[in-house]
Formats: C-alpha cells, sequence, structure tokens
C-alpha cells in the first residue's frame, strides 16, 4: 500500500493541434488534443499535461475551447500551461476545467504571482515549471549546476535551479514542480537525472521530471535514480511507439509502484 | 481500462429518476471537473453548482466540494451564511463531502494556526508530519500527498458497491481527518502514517480523495451517490 508514480504523457498545442518540437524546433504534427487525451486516458496515463505553445495571444481562446472539451470528457487531474501570465488567466484555465496551471515566464517575472495565485486558488493547483539549463563549469571538480531559461527556452535569466525550486514551493507556493531539462528536451538521451534529483532531493513538493525520454528505462530511471514523483513523456507515445500501459508494465518490473 | 460501471439496482438505491443534485459553490476551487463528472453520471438527474440556500435546500442530494485553505473555506462559508445551510442538509439529505468538504465537517483544523469547523463529525484536521520516509525506499516523502493512491474501505457502505477493495483514487492534500469516533470511519490510506481518507454517518459520505479525477473507481463512487436514499 503506497503511493503510485505517476506517469504523465504531455501534450504541446499549437492553434489547436498536438505538435512535438525537436530542441524546440522542427515540429511534426501529431493530432487533435481531445482525441489524444482520450486514448491517453483509456491508456490508462495518470495524469495529462497541455502545453500550450501557440505564439500569438489571440489564439488563446482556442486552448480554453480545448480545455472545456477535455474536462467533459477526461476524468483523471491535468494542467495547463503556455501563456498564464496573470491571476485572470488562471482563473479563466480552472474555470474552463483545467485542475493545475503551470507557470514559468510569469513567475520569474512576477514571483509574487505564484504566492497569490496559490493564497487564492489553493498551493495543489500552482505547478512551477522550470526550464533548466545545464552551466558549464570550467573545472571539472565544481558541482553541476543549472539555470533557470524562459521564453520558450529562449532567454536565460541566470537564476539557479534549485534555489529557485527551494524559494517557490512549500506552504505557501506552488504545490508541484515540472522540471524540463532543456539539454535533453527531444533527444531520446534521457532525463538529466542528476538534476532531477538535486531538485527532488531539495524542496518538499512533488517534482515531475521531463525532457529526453527516448525508452521505457528512461522513465524508471527518473523515479528510481531521479528520484522523481512523476515522469513525463510526449513522443514515444504519440508516435505509438510505446503505450502508456506498456510503460507502466515496464516500471512495474522494475519494481516501481504504479497505478494498474 | 474498461468503463466497470455497475447500474445493478439495490434496496438501498432509488429504482426511478431523482430529480436534483446541489453542487454546492462556496468560492473555493474548481467545481466544473466535479460538476462534468456528475453529469456523466446522472442519467435524468440535473446539476446544478449554486451558492442560493434556497436552491441547495430544494435538491434531492448535496455534494459540498471544496479546495484550498481551511480559514478561507469556512470564512467563505459564513460570509455567505451557507455555513447554516450545511448544518441542516447534512442532517437531511444524500450528502457527499470531498476533500476540504470533509476536513470542514469536522471540529477544528490544525491549518492556518487553528481554525474551527462545522463540528458535524468530532475530532480534528491535521497536517502531515514534516520528514517521513517511504518505507520501501526510505527517501523523504513529499508534501502535499500528491497522487494515486490505494484506498482500504473499512466499512461495507452502499457507496463501496462495484469498488475492489484497495482500488487507487486521486489524492491531493496536506491535512488529513482524525476522527474521534473510530465508527464513523469508512475507509483508509497509507502516507506514511496510516489516515482515515472516508468518514460515513448516517445520509453523510465523505472523501480525502477526488472520486471526480478517479477515472473509472471515482465515476463508480459518484454513480452509486446519486442513486443513494442516504441509508446504510
Amino acid at each position: 500500500m503506497s503511493l503510485a508514480k505517476r506517469i504523465i504523457p504531455c501534450l504541446d498545442v499549437d492553434r489547436g493541434r498536438v505538435v512535438k518540437g525537436v530542441k524546440f524546433v522542427g515540429i511534426r504534427d501529431a493530432g487533435d488534443p481531445v482525441e489524444i487525451a482520450r486514448r491517453y486516458d483509456q491508456q490508462g496515463a495518470d495524469e495529462l499535461v497541455f502545453l500550450d505553445i501557440t505564439a500569438s495571444s489571440d489564439q488563446r481562446d482556442t486552448m480554453i475551447h480545448i480545455v472545456e472539451q477535455i474536462a467533459a470528457q477526461v476524468f483523471i487531474p491535468f494542467t495547463v500551461g503556455g501563456g498564464i501570465r496573470s491571476v485572470a488567466d488562471i482563473r479563466r484555465m480552472l474555470n474552463a476545467g483545467a485542475d493545475k496551471v503551470a507557470i514559468n515566464t510569469a513567475a520569474i517575472q512576477h514571483p509574487e504571482l505564484v504566492r497569490e495565485a496559490a493564497a487564492r486558488f489553493g498551493s495543489q493547483c500552482i505547478v512551477l515549471a522550470i526550464d533548466a539549463k545545464r552551466v558549464h563549469c570550467a573545472n571539472e571538480d565544481e558541482q553541476a549546476r543549472w539555470e533557470v531559461f524562459t521564453h520558450g527556452g529562449r532567454k536565460n535569466t541566470g537564476i539557479d535551479v534549485v534555489q529557485w525550486a527551494n524559494q517557490m514551493t512549500g506552504q505557501d507556493g506552488a504545490g508541484e514542480i515540472l522540471l524540463t531539462s532543456m539539454d535533453r528536451d527531444g533527444t531520446r538521451d534521457g532525463f538529466d537525472l542528476a538534476l532531477t534529483r538535486a531538485v527532488s532531493e531539495a524542496v518538499s513538493v512533488p517534482v515531475i521530471a521531463s525532457g529526453g525520454v527516448g525508452n521505457l528505462d528512461h522513465l524508471a530511471d527518473g523515479v528510481t535514480l531521479g528520484k522523481a514523483d512523476a515522469v513525463l513523456a510526449a513522443s514515444i507515445f504519440h508516435f505509438c511507439e510505446y503505450t502508456v500501459a506498456q510503460a507502466k508494465q515496464h516500471m512495474a518490473e522494475r519494481g516501481i509502484e504504479i497505478r494498474n | 481500462m474498461n468503463s466497470v460501471l455497475d447500474f445493478t439496482a439495490t434496496s438501498h438505491y432509488y429504482g426511478q429518476n431523482m430529480t436534483g443534485v446541489a453542487v454546492i459553490d462556496y468560492g473555493m476551487g474548481n467545481l466544473r471537473s466535479v460538476a462534468k463528472a456528475l453529469e456523466h453520471v446522472a442519467g435524468a438527474s440535473t446539476i446544478e453548482v449554486t451558492a442560493c440556500a434556497e436552491r441547495i435546500m430544494q435538491a434531492d442530494r448535496i455534494v459540498f466540494p471544496g479546495q484550498g485553505a481551511a480559514r478561507d473555506c469556512m470564512a467563505e462559508l459564513q460570509r455567505l451564511g451557507l455555513d447554516k445551510v450545511v448544518r441542516e442538509v447534512v442532517r437531511t439529505k444524500p450528502f457527499l463531502g470531498i476533500c476540504m468538504g470533509l476536513q470542514i465537517l469536522l471540529d477544528c483544523s490544525e491549518e492556518n494556526d487553528g481554525v474551527p469547523g462545522l463540528g458535524i463529525f468530532p475530532g480534528r484536521v491535521q497536517r502531515f508530519p514534516a520528514q517521513m520516509r517511504d518505507s520501501h525506499t526510505n527517501d523523504i516523502l513529499k508534501i502535499p500527498h500528491m497522487g494515486w493512491n490505494q484506498v482500504r474501505q473499512t466499512t461495507a457502505h452502499p457507496l463501496w458497491h462495484g469498488i475492489a477493495q484497495d482500488s487507487r483514487f486521486y489524492f491531493v492534500h496536506s491535512y488529513y481527518v482524525n476522527p474521534a469516533d473510530p465508527m464513523q470511519t469508512a475507509a483508509t490510506a497509507q502516507y506514511g502514517v496510516d489516515f482515515v481518507c472516508a468518514m460515513a454517518h448516517n445520509n453523510v459520505f465523505a472523501v480525502q480523495f477526488h472520486p471526480e479525477k478517479s477515472h473509472d473507481a471515482g465515476l463508480v463512487l459518484l454513480a452509486n451517490f446519486m442513486r443513494w436514499n442516504g441509508k446504510v
């Protein structure tokens, strides 16, 4: 009897379609978000994450409409991120049926937004999204460190990832962290396990590992070596290489508690 | 994962169409997902999300959800005059509390340095201790308790009908209820400590987990509630 580690398919949505970029460029079309959400739900996904990567704000209503449709058909928790800038944006997403919202760029620009939103809606529905990139040290003996990037990975803030994660979570902050390695995202080389572990061991809230999954062992490694509470993947599921059910079976074989 | 919804009628349920379900809206958290899940299993019943005392009093059955902090929940209930309404309907109609809608039924919560609850169930609400460790991996357990955990049914109840023992439900919370009367416990779960995750007494059933987000098992529980006559 214990809490299951979660497997979370992630859907990047651009103008109403699911896409998946490789290192944030080279986009392939993968389908209708509502249809894909239903497929993952049937396969036993524990949660879903939708990241709205639509550049123009006049397309935002498209995402609201999609969230409403998903909420009426899928009865597992789901998170929506991308372009969330204010308490009003958060309220709109939650009212449309999202369970949690992920905040990245706006948290850097207005750190008080996270606390305000947590106080208003509860920590449980505020996810701090962090895009992390490894800083290459001149001295090899120096401990690895990572910095926070924003604007879909285009801007370096110079902020230390572990320190940022710590500062923005806890009783009156975000209730969960979605941690993406920009170095690994789209590479299929596996999670940045050192990054995942450093953050997970530094914070009291659950951490979702993201970026780099290419096979099922990567998912299991994220939990056993990276100490993640949940593992997120996109392309291995979208292009039907593996089903969520296969991922779960593999994790169970590796001795990880999962939900059947 | 096929649907395991089972509509077998038993003596615990009304046979025919029922009318209204009121989902009490006191301004805290996301009620849309609760309403959507209820609509999915509602049949001919209507689901109304409302803060109107009159509408709540007229409804056949009541769902009392909630998220957020205990102090804000109590303050909003009182501001809207809904604390009295809840005290009234909790005595008379099939009543389902969810998450904060369970916690607020107890005497008091240690959240926000102590908040009095509605005192419908004797007992208190307490925070998970810091630095709890997983018994297998020895990793520190994260707070909030977030995700799918097993629910051990400790009593037979119409709302458990068709739900396998130790089924997983979705949880997200940092506080848990510690009832004074063990006879009111309907289920327990384990997260560092064994804690009560469902309580039942007469026409009241209240759960810490989120049935509206718990896939098939959650929908079965909601369907059971829709057909429950409030008797055990």
